[in-house]
């Protein structure tokens, strides 16, 4: 019992406190990778750091009354996601929760009734149809491999995910680059600094409340990149150093993605994703059904 | 036997009650009587019976079969002569078609017929009856303020609200009788009884297209019915019982079986309104408000499901097995996709419900202990909270004055409490930590567990597709638009009543899931499987009912406090004329801003993927049709 509490709580605080450094970090070290691929200098490391600070000591702006209820409900179940995943806990309860947190930031665009945030909203909403089978069909193939849902099992296998599931792999690499808002599937908001104050689904954020979606993002990405980190670790002790080795890769890669790629249209984000979930996902849990 | 003469006898009496009550307030006081005491007495038999193990009873003589026999002669006549009536005397002649099958089975093969219990009451039973008892009277009451209502606003519909309120009740006496039935004689009257009271509620109005649709529903559900008479003569000849549960028990020690299972499937799909048969469905939408919830979620539909449930453990890896995945499967992926181009908020929710029904069916297909508890489980939040959502969209509908979700542009600001509680319904339908998701999740895990991956694909893209369509449902409602007045003080308060009282039990039965599933679901099928199991982990229950509590609780401490922050106007690129409601185009001429949600016809056209789907399943119905008949015709 004693082992059981220390091996939710330890985690879960550590989640709450260091998933926003390592995710603001991250950001910083984004930008800087970034700029220099495009032979730029960058902004200082901490510079995400500054812009959150910043944005929290603005004036309190709204268009109604009901917005900050919403984006403080996204920040709420990104962390409370975040904490089922690194308690080991359910990970179809992990995806689970985090659809319900993009709902509420969903709503909080829909509720300004802006064209500009209504826009994004939609946007939002397309991507999260075109990247979820993908992702529960990552959580179906863990199931099929290790028979069972439950973290803490899946990181103790006898061989790593990552030699079951390559295709499933690929196709969460690809989804990835949704969720982590990249070009050329940055449809219902972006990071580029061109796009500030129009920035599609937080158009109608701002001070505080933009500063609540921007650190509910640090956690995001940090548990997004936890199921990286899945494919890579088995029952040996020094697997957790491939399984970071492998979510920087991913993460490289992806801004390397981002950065030589121009945003298209909704037709191919729906097409694209949903044709790599067929191909990549669906044929290998196709090919582990019948050789497990 | 006195529990189940009251709960199909009273509803019945009520029911010739009401088509002598012409006046507003008698109807008024008897329905709402009438209503509590058909609730109550549902709960009590629920009570009663729950702690015993299944009960079986036997109706002694023959006057019981020899009175059905009777009626089912007399309701053929009474088909016929509406049918030719009205010119369509082919739908007729499939109605005689069946009667004289079943007459004649009667008198030639009766004899050598045992019937060992006529009714069974077991665990499922009493969730059927609940759900039938609680939320079929409750649409009754919900009734009497909007057929108010729907006759003030309509003057050329004809009133015959008397006759309404009677097949209404008639409907919940036949429901209530079908439920409790296992010999499959009664349950095939019921059946057909049921058929029928659908198709006078859906040609209520007595307009061209109400015509054309009610004979839509009716012969849809008697090719149906035929499917199920034949199901009874088969299983009779080949291994002398007519009785549901014996015909499971068979199954399940070896006998084959198949034959007269599949096509009692067949006659669920297109109760079910499963694709192809799913075109009834979408006419019934012609009907009053009341009459579409009473379909969609406690009766009609319900029957359809109810059987195949049933029938599950049977079911599996044979061609009825097969029959009710593929049709179940396909039928979900299409109608969620074709729900995400409609506007109309009725017809989002019959395709909703054509593809939750799909999932269920597709569930009970698999036949496995997780995917039958699945289907149950399906079968309690979909009733609960579909109802909820059809009667808000017509509460709505006579406010609003459409039933169009464009049109339902701030209703958050226009009518707050309806828009909660329809907020409360989508939430049930879809979202995490509501019951259908979890249901959902439980799906994955018996569609993985059985090894069908095209199910698992189907059933992947069929919710990200139903996440689409709710959410931006859920959108429109809840934008706060500046310049609404409130104007749902006019709303009756019967409506308020069922409204809210059917809000409470959406979140009560997803709070109260765990218990559900511990105290009736797995016993009921511990009893027909060997073995239970926890199909998903107590603890993961628990955990999902707590984040339900936390969903209700925060927007009570929280909801609304945006502190005392500067009001500001929406960004309209500058160009705000000051009231967010219109902009200054060109020539300085303030155009209003209207906002219009994604409906993406050219992918998910509605009549692209009823064809696409009606075709795939279609032939899949009839290859699988096809197979067994060759078998069949080989063994002889």
């Amino acid at each position: 019992m004693y082992s059981n509490i220390v091996q939710i709580i330890l985690p879960a605080i550590a989640y709450l406190v260091f998933a926003p450094v390592v995710g603001g970090l991250l950001a910083g070290i984004d930008r800087r990778i970034a700029a220099r691929m495009q032979r730029r200098k960058g902004p200082p490391l901490l510079q995400p750091f500054y812009d959150v600070f910043k944005l929290c000591s603005k004036q309190g702006v709204s268009v109604n009354q009901v917005q900050d209820f919403y984006v403080a409900g996204f920040l709420l179940f990104v962390i409370i996601s975040g904490i089922f995943f690194f308690t080991r806990g359910d990970i179809l309860l992990v995806v689970f929760t985090l659809t319900l947190a993009s709902v509420c930031l969903v709503v909080a665009a829909y509720s300004s009734n802006s064209p500009y945030s209504q826009i994004g909203a939609e946007r939002e909403l397309l991507q999260t149809m075109a990247y979820e089978p993908m992702l529960l069909l990552t959580a179906m193939g863990f199931y099929m491999a290790f028979k069972t849902f439950r973290l803490s099992d899946l990181v103790s296998g006898r061989l790593p995910g990552i030699v079951y599931l390559p295709g499933v792999f690929i196709g969460l690499a690809y989804i990835l680059t949704i969720k982590f808002r990249k070009s050329p599937f940055d449809l219902s908001m972006s990071h580029e600094a061109h796009q500030e104050l129009v920035k599609g689904i937080v158009t109608e954020f701002s001070g505080k409340t933009l500063a609540m979606v921007e650190v509910a993002h640090w956690y995001e990405n940090i548990f997004l990149l936890g199921f990286v980190y899945l494919f890579f670790v088995w029952n040996e002790p020094l697997s957790p150093l491939l399984g970071l080795l492998a979510c920087a890769a991913v993460y490289v890669l992806e801004i390397f993605i981002d950065n030589c790629c121009a945003r298209i249209k909704w037709q191919g984000v729906l097409s694209s994703t949903w044709a790599v979930t067929l191909v990549a996902g669906f044929v290998n849990l196709l090919v582990l059904s019948f050789i497990k | 036997m006195g529990f189940i003469g009251f709960l199909v006898g009273f509803p019945a009496l009520v029911a010739i009650a009401q088509l002598f009550i012409k006046d507003e307030g008698t109807r008024s006081v008897v329905t709402k009587v009438a209503a509590a005491v058909t609730a109550v007495a549902a709960i009590v038999t629920a009570i009663v019976f729950f702690g015993q193990a299944e009960t079986r009873l036997r109706v002694s003589g023959e006057w019981l079969s020899t009175a059905v026999l009777i009626a089912e002669v007399a309701l053929c006549v009474v088909i016929f002569y509406l049918c030719c009536k009205a010119h369509r005397v082919w739908i007729g002649l499939l109605s005689v078609l069946q009667t004289a099958l079943t007459v004649w089975f009667e008198l030639a093969h009766k004899h050598g017929i045992f019937v060992w219990s006529d009714f069974v009451i077991d665990k499922f039973t009493i969730i059927m009856l609940l759900i039938i008892g609680v939320i079929g009277s409750a649409i009754t009451v919900y009734a009497l303020g909007y057929m108010k209502d729907f006759h003030a606003h309509d003057h050329h519909v004809a009133d015959r609200r008397p006759f309404f309120f009677f097949v209404m009740y008639i409907f919940l006496a036949a429901m209530f009788a079908l439920v409790l039935s296992n010999n499959l004689m009664f349950m095939y009257f019921f059946w057909e009884v049921t058929s029928v009271c659908s198709f006078l509620l859906i040609g209520y109005t007595r307009t061209k297209e109400a015509e054309r649709n009610s004979f839509r529903a009716l012969w849809l559900n008697l090719l149906g019915g035929l499917a199920f008479c034949l199901a009874i003569i088969t299983l009779g000849l080949s291994t002398g019982f007519v009785e549901l549960e014996r015909m499971v028990f068979l199954g399940r020690t070896g006998a084959d079986v198949v034959l007269p299972a599949a096509l009692l499937v067949f006659a669920g799909l297109t109760k079910a309104a499963q694709m192809p048969f799913s075109r009834w469905l979408l006419g019934a939408m012609v009907a009053p408000t009341p009459t579409s919830a009473l379909l969609h979620s406690s009766t009609m539909v319900k029957a359809g499901v109810f059987l195949i449930i049933k029938l599950a453990p049977v079911l599996g890896d044979n061609s009825a097995g097969l029959l009710a995945m593929m049709a179940g499967g396909m039928t979900f992926l299409f109608a969620s996709f074709a729900a995400i181009s409609q506007s109309n908020g009725k017809k989002v929710l019959a395709y909703s419900t054509i593809s939750n029904l799909g999932l269920i069916v597709c569930c009970a297909g698999i036949g496995t202990f997780e995917a039958a508890w699945t289907a149950i489980m399906l079968v309690i939040f979909h009733a609960v909270a579909k109802s909820l959502m059809f009667l808000c969209v017509g509460t709505a509908e006579h406010h609003v004055g459409s039933r169009d979700i464009e049109d339902f542009d701030g209703l958050f600001s226009e009518m707050p409490q309806l828009a909660v509680c329809m907020s409360i319904g989508i939430c049930g339908m879809f979202l995490a930590p509501f019951g259908m998701l979890i249901s959902k999740w439980a799906a994955m895990k018996a569609f993985i567990d059985s090894g069908h991956a095209v199910l698992m694909l189907v059933l992947v893209f069929g919710s990200s597709a139903t996440f689409f369509f709710w959410t931006k449902w859920l959108g429109k409602i809840t934008a706060i638009v500046a310049g609404k007045r409130n104007i749902e003080r006019t709303v009756h308060k019967e409506e308020w009543f069922v409204l809210k009282g059917l809000a409470a039990a959406t979140v009560l039965v997803c709070i109260a899931f765990p218990v559900i599933s511990f105290g009736a679901v797995t016993p009921y099928l511990g009893q027909l499987y060997t073995g239970t199991m926890e199909v998903i982990s107590r603890s993961n229950m628990i955990i999902m009912a707590f984040m339900v509590i936390l969903l209700v609780v925060l927007p009570l401490v929280a909801f609304g406090r945006g502190g005392n922050k500067k009001m500001v106007h929406v960004n309209l690129a500058g160009e705000n004329q000051g009231d967010d409601l219109t902009f200054r185009g060109s020539m300085d001429i303030p155009v209003p801003v209207s906002l219009r949600n994604w409906y993406m016809e050219d992918y998910f056209g509605e009549k692209r993927m009823l064809v696409l789907g009606s075709v795939l399943s279609g032939v899949l119905i009839v290859l699988i049709f096809a197979a067994l008949l060759g078998g069949v015709i080989n063994v002889f």
